[in-house]
């Protein structure tokens, strides 16, 4: 080579066009890469495509790599150009997402510039494990996302990919296929597009509906449409109702008098109207709280009704048999199973109900003495040991779970009921005594009924934790910063299995206080409720 | 048989001369070896070669025609002792593995094949599991060459460049009688390029002249005092018959540049990311014109002393790139040039990155300095620095710290469906009961149980050492140690190094073998035990047999994994149990992967012709998820997921199973074990259903629908 032949500054500025794919394993992002290196081929490009597959196939964060660099500029050149094996952040033309957070991963990258660079990104949501496995709530805000993707991209194209590609029996890499198509920012037509698709040969019409749907959707420009949960509760009215209804709808101020219609309804499904009135009546003094000690928010009001709705309405085997047999519920299966025309569905339940469940459905004396007996225990143990899978579809499982819920007439008169009411009177009357003298501490510990929840073991956990946090709460009524105090309490009664957090959070707590009686949650239990049956700890 | 077929893109490996291939890196290897004229080809699989694997395995039909002999060896040891059939015989072989796990695993025969020396042409080809995404321990292939004195080529990452290493690779190693390694990295072997063919070659010797023939130097021989011999040998022969055929083939390359008073040395290897950043700095453009002159190392290991002498004169200073750590490279270039008093200055890790991946950022930044520092009026002209302008940065920085909190790491995990996962599940149980135990892991797709959910494992030694990496943890104690392995690990050494040892020294720990049918990390190869049939190897020998037949008295197969409740059971049987040696337990359940990639067509197919068939998935009520998670916390399945609560009355979202659920079961199996909630069910739809189905259903729903119409009643008349 001669020296004299130097003139890379300047005289050759073609430059290649780069695109980085970021996927997760399994998703298509080979057949993706496959298919743009395919139109770019037929289109007078050369390209050159790599990936680091290996063990991020397994579900991992995976990203493919490509260059595309016009053939006549080689052919003028007489030689091939080279093409990189990665991408350099500020160096990247387009950037394919395939889902909201690893759109947010290219733009952490620094792979997304707002200076060349057209972010296509699907805004559904994969969760990532550390998301799903969270005790309450654990997801990240999409809102965020989506707004540092609109910041960092020239030009951003975001929509639900993955419903499009569910709506067109396909995958998500042919919507992301059609939305490239239809962003413009490749230099190749629409049909080329559809051609390369036509040449994979696999599942070609379904591939090519997704593909027109992603292009004409990234050629509407569709902006992402945040997505807003449905009511899920089916509205039952009767004479019986209308009258708390309408109660409902004159006494009840703003935020809270949708949770409160709810809460009525609610009641009334799970047992009768009787007891949708008693729902309205433990909640109408908090009408009054809120009026004389409000910040004018009404948070306490309608988190009150909130919790209390949920913990009146508690899952027993009940309510559990109730709710499998009813027609919405065999209809909503048979939707998410997506029976079609001529198809069987056929479905089963996985129950392990308990000696502790069985004894507080039956009532309270005698649930207290089948737990008392250690024969009773004993044998009803036995049977018990396995779980239990019942064919809700078959006659004689429905007819099991019909008779259950049959027993409703008999809740009010149950173990659990009993129980259960007793608490609720208790943590009522902690919320309404503290909001005399600290608001915001005292919709803290209305929240804090969001602990109890679950069956089994999750209950009692659950169970076990909030009266922990019921405990500390005198000790902490009269700081400053009460309220966030328990606001910590209660994220830590969340943060673990164990209860380890939570622990080191309430000896904080005793450090802070020069007391050093730290409490563990156990103790705390014994200690909040001596009215209550022992059995409750594990 | 693998996760990913080749038959087709293997007829590309029939290509004749002066034919375009267009293909994936790898598989252009396989079309090199058989232009070369190799005789024998074998290796064990793993990422980035992997598919080398799968591709001869699916070429085995034009393997034999050409009358080349192919192995899956049982290991890299045996890969590499495989080899030596060239130190004899002028046959060429070729092995591949995974570095530098596999060259670890081989470097017992690679000491022996170098000090040999060979006759025919020996090419050990590693796929370099380095940087992002890479599952390993991060070192260097380089060490390995250079205490054995192997040859090392690590060409330019093009598919033309790969292909003349390989061929050349075979000439260099007869010239000089040395084994030759080409090292080759990730994205290299997954790169799709282009190449012009040349025919296939057959072996001029064959394997067969060789059995027939045996021919005996004992001056080949690994033993005092040819031993001594062959070490004077290496120094005094086979170097300097590898520095000379370097030389005059011109494996490395020089590309000139009108900066020439600096110079950068460069692995063949970073050739494309390195002309990538000198274009971005505006001192090369995309054809690879570069104003600073480069020495292009296509052979790293031995360096040829008077290139680098030729290259550094008139230069200030030269920049050497070379990935990875310790930098052997630098400290030879200091060497030669101290030797030759030659006064240029060598940089090197002092400007790029002593340890990680060399990306295009990092070099861009390391060029930057070393321009800076020696020839400044080169910058700022024409250079394409993206995204400069202050208020870009300032956007930028903007969005990165808006995603920042919300971009959490998506490691990889189980599949859905996988049969490891219960395995975990009923570790987790148990842990709930006993507490926690020391749980030494192996390699393989079950080491993700280190990560959540399941948060399992203590170590992890290396393939087939999981029992081994708790040898010492063996002590009259209140507990046992745990050890986990699979079925590739078993196989590839963990019969004797942990079960054997084991056995041997009165260990009382447990042993877990997860028997899912196929070496499946790799990409579902088979074993000695897979249940499949395979027309060119011998499957189906059970774990259980070898297991009893090195003296483990206690075994338990578990032919369902999902059982989650057996699973357990068993676990604390062999945890608390009185008898005394190694407890094993042999934990059976097919690869999801696999068993879908092949039940899944055979399943559309039958429905197509209208029979019956029974398909099952699971799903959550959500009225009575109360979204805990706890399911989750015991799983971890890509299709249990989490989505908004339908409920207006809750905030925290209800667990969700998606249409992606393969009904392996282990959701209601868990939920019974744990006792956990009764949202869970499981659909069974049923396609072409029977008359009997029919009528079943028909009854069903009459009787069904009219219970169901009653409570509709009665609702409404107690509200």
């Amino acid at each position: 080579m001669t020296a004299g032949a130097i003139h890379a500054a300047g005289a050759s500025r073609v430059r290649p066009i780069t695109v980085a794919i970021l996927a997760m394993g399994g998703e298509g992002g080979g057949v993706l890469a496959d298919w743009i290196v395919d139109v770019a081929e037929h289109g007078g490009y050369l390209a050159q495509a790599t990936s680091v597959p290996g063990v991020a196939q397994r579900t991992g964060a995976t990203i493919y790599y490509l260059e595309l660099f016009p053939r006549s500029a080689a052919q003028a050149r007489r030689r091939d150009p080279v093409l990189a094996l990665m991408p350099v952040p500020g160096d990247v033309d387009i950037v394919i997402a395939s889902e909201l957070m690893e759109a947010g991963r290219a733009v952490q990258r620094g792979l997304v510039t707002p200076d060349r660079t057209t972010l296509i990104a699907s805004t559904h949501r994969v969760y990532a494990i550390t998301e799903k496995i969270a005790l309450g709530e654990g997801r990240v805000d999409s809102a965020a996302l989506l707004e540092g993707c609109r910041m960092a991209a020239r030009r951003l194209i975001a929509f639900d990919m993955a419903g499009l590609a569910e709506a067109t029996g396909s995958i998500i890499s042919a919507v992301l296929f059609g939305a490239l198509a239809g962003s413009g920012a490749l230099p190749f037509q629409r049909t080329a597009f559809e051609a390369a698709v036509r040449r994979g040969g696999v599942g070609i019409k379904a591939s090519l509906a997704a593909f027109a749907a992603g292009y004409e959707a990234a050629k509407g420009g569709t902006d992402p449409a945040p997505s807003i949960p449905g009511s899920g509760a089916a509205e039952i009215r009767s004479a019986a109702l209308a009258p708390l209804l309408a109660e409902v709808e004159q006494s009840f101020p703003g935020p809270a008098l949708g949770i409160a219609r709810e809460g009525v309804l609610r009641a009334a499904d799970y047992q009768d109207a009787a007891y949708a009135r008693l729902y309205l009546q433990r909640l109408k003094p908090f009408i009054v709280i809120e009026q004389n000690h409000g910040d004018g928010t009404g948070r306490l009001l309608a988190e009150v009704a909130r919790h209390l709705a949920l913990a009146m309405t508690y899952e027993d085997t009940i309510r559990v048999a109730e709710l499998k047999i009813r027609p919405e519920r065999f209809m909503r299966v048979r939707e998410e199973a997506r029976l079609a025309s001529g198809q069987i569905l056929e479905i089963a339940e996985f129950m392990h109900p308990r000696v502790q469940e069985i004894a507080e459905t039956l009532p309270a004396p005698l649930g207290r003495w089948m737990l008392g007996s250690r024969r009773a225990r004993a044998l009803l143990g036995r049977l018990t040991r396995k779980g239990r899978t019942i064919r809700t579809t078959s006659i004689s499982g429905f007819l099991l779970l019909y008779f259950v819920a049959k027993m409703k007439p008999l809740r009010p008169r149950s173990l659990r009921y009993t129980i259960e009411q007793d608490a609720l009177d208790r943590w009522l009357k902690v919320v309404a005594e503290t909001a005399q003298r600290d608001y915001a501490l005292a919709v803290e510990a209305a929240e804090c009924r969001a602990l109890v929840k679950g069956y089994g073991e999750t209950h009692e956990r659950g169970r076990e934790r909030f009266d922990a946090l019921m405990a500390a709460l005198p000790r902490i009524a009269d700081r400053q910063d009460a309220a966030p105090r328990l606001a910590e309490l209660r994220k830590a009664a969340l943060a673990d299995e164990t209860g380890e957090a939570l622990k080191k959070a309430l000896a904080a707590l005793g450090a802070d206080d020069g007391d050093h009686r730290a409490l563990a949650p156990g103790d705390a239990a014994g200690r909040l409720s001596p009215g209550e049956p022992q059995h409750r700890a594990a | 048989m693998a996760e990913r077929s080749f038959k087709k893109e293997v007829e590309k490996l029939r290509l004749g001369a002066g034919e375009e291939f267009r293909g994936e890196g790898i598989l252009a290897v396989a079309k090199a070896l058989l232009q070369s004229g190799v005789a024998y080809v074998a290796g064990y699989q793993g990422a980035p070669i992997s598919h080398l694997m799968d591709v001869l395995t699916d070429a085995n039909e034009i393997l034999e025609e050409l009358g080349v002999r192919f192995e899956s060896s049982a290991s890299e040891a045996t890969a590499a002792a495989t080899l030596a059939a060239s130190v004899n015989y002028p046959l060429r072989g070729a092995v591949t593995f995974k570095a530098t796990v596999g060259t670890n695993v081989a470097s017992d025969a690679l000491a022996n094949l170098a000090s040999s020396g060979v006759t025919g042409g020996a090419l050990i080809i590693v796929g370099e599991d380095y940087g992002e995404g890479s599952s390993i321990m991060q070192e260097r292939s380089h060490a390995f060459a250079m205490k054995s004195q192997i040859w090392l080529l690590d060409p330019r990452p093009n598919l033309p460049s790969i292909v003349r290493a390989v061929q050349e690779g075979f000439e260099l190693s007869e010239a000089s009688n040395t084994p030759v390694m080409l090292e080759l990295r990730i994205r290299a072997c997954h790169v799709y390029g282009r190449f012009t063919t040349q025919d296939n070659l057959r072996p001029s010797f064959t394997l067969k002249e060789a059995v027939e023939h045996p021919r005996r130097d004992v001056d080949r021989i690994v033993l005092p005092p040819a031993s001594y011999l062959h070490e004077r040998e290496k120094v005094e022969k086979r170097w300097p018959a590898a520095v000379r055929f370097i030389e005059e083939h011109k494996l490395n390359e020089f590309f000139a540049g009108d900066a020439d008073d600096i110079g950068i040395v460069m692995q063949g290897g970073m050739y494309n990311t390195a002309i990538r950043a000198l274009e971005l700095l505006g001192l090369a453009d995309a054809f690879g014109e570069s104003r600073i002159p480069l020495y292009v190392l296509n052979v790293t290991y031995p360096l040829v002393d008077s290139e680098l002498i030729r290259f550094c004169q008139g230069k200030r200073a030269i920049l050497i790139v070379e990935e990875g750590q310790p930098e052997f490279i630098e400290q030879a270039v200091n060497t030669i040039l101290r030797r030759a008093d030659c006064q240029t200055r060598v940089e090197g890790k002092g400007m790029l990155p002593l340890a990680g991946e060399y990306t295009g950022a990092a070099m861009k930044e390391g060029f930057a300095k070393f321009v800076r520092a020696y020839r400044p009026d080169l910058l700022d002209r024409n250079a394409l620095t993206p995204g400069a302008a202050s208020d870009a940065r300032e956007r930028l920085e903007e969005a990165a710290k808006t995603v920042a909190p919300n971009v959490h790491p998506r490691p990889p995990s189980f599949c859905t469906g996988c049969p490891e996962r219960p395995i975990f599940a009923a570790m987790k149980l148990v842990e709930r009961e006993l507490g926690p135990h020391h749980v030494s892991c192996d390699i393989g797709c079950h080491l993700f149980s280190i990560l959540p959910p399941f948060n399992i494992g203590q170590t992890t030694m290396g393939y087939g050492l999981g029992g081994a990496g708790a040898a010492a943890l063996n002590v009259k104690a209140g507990k046992r140690a745990i050890a986990v392995m699979g079925d590739g690990g078993f196989w590839h050494n963990g019969l004797v190094s942990s079960i054997g040892n084991a056995v041997f020294n009165k260990s009382d720990n447990v042993h877990i073998i997860v028997d899912n049918g196929y070496s499946a990390a790799t990409g579902g190869q088979d074993l000695l035990s897979s249940m499949a049939d395979n027309a060119i190897r011998s499957t189906r020998n059970p774990i259980e047999k070898a297991v009893r037949g090195v003296g483990v008295k206690w075994v338990r197969t578990i032919k369902r994994t999902y059982d989650v409740a057996r699973m357990r059971d068993t676990l604390k049987d062999a945890l608390t149990t009185k008898e005394s040696g190694p407890k094993v337990i042999i934990a059976q359940s097919e690869c999801m992967l696999n068993k879908q990639r092949r039940e899944r067509p055979k399943m559309g197919k039958a429905i197509a012709e209208g029979r019956r068939v029974v398909r099952e998935r699971f799903g959550v009520d959500p009225e009575t998820c109360t979204g805990d998670h706890s399911c989750i916390r015991l799983s971890g399945c890509p299709s249990l997921t989490i989505a908004p609560h339908p409920d207006p009355l809750r905030k925290e979202p209800v667990t969700r199973v998606i249409n992606s659920c393969v009904g392996c079961g282990l959701c209601g199996e868990v939920a019974h074990a744990a006792v956990l909630c009764p949202s869970f069910y499981r659909a069974s739809i049923i396609s072409n259903p029977t008359r009997w189905d029919r009528f079943k259903a028909n009854v069903r729903s009459a009787v069904i629908g009219y219970l169901q119409r009653r409570i509709g009643r009665r609702m409404a008349v107690m509200a």
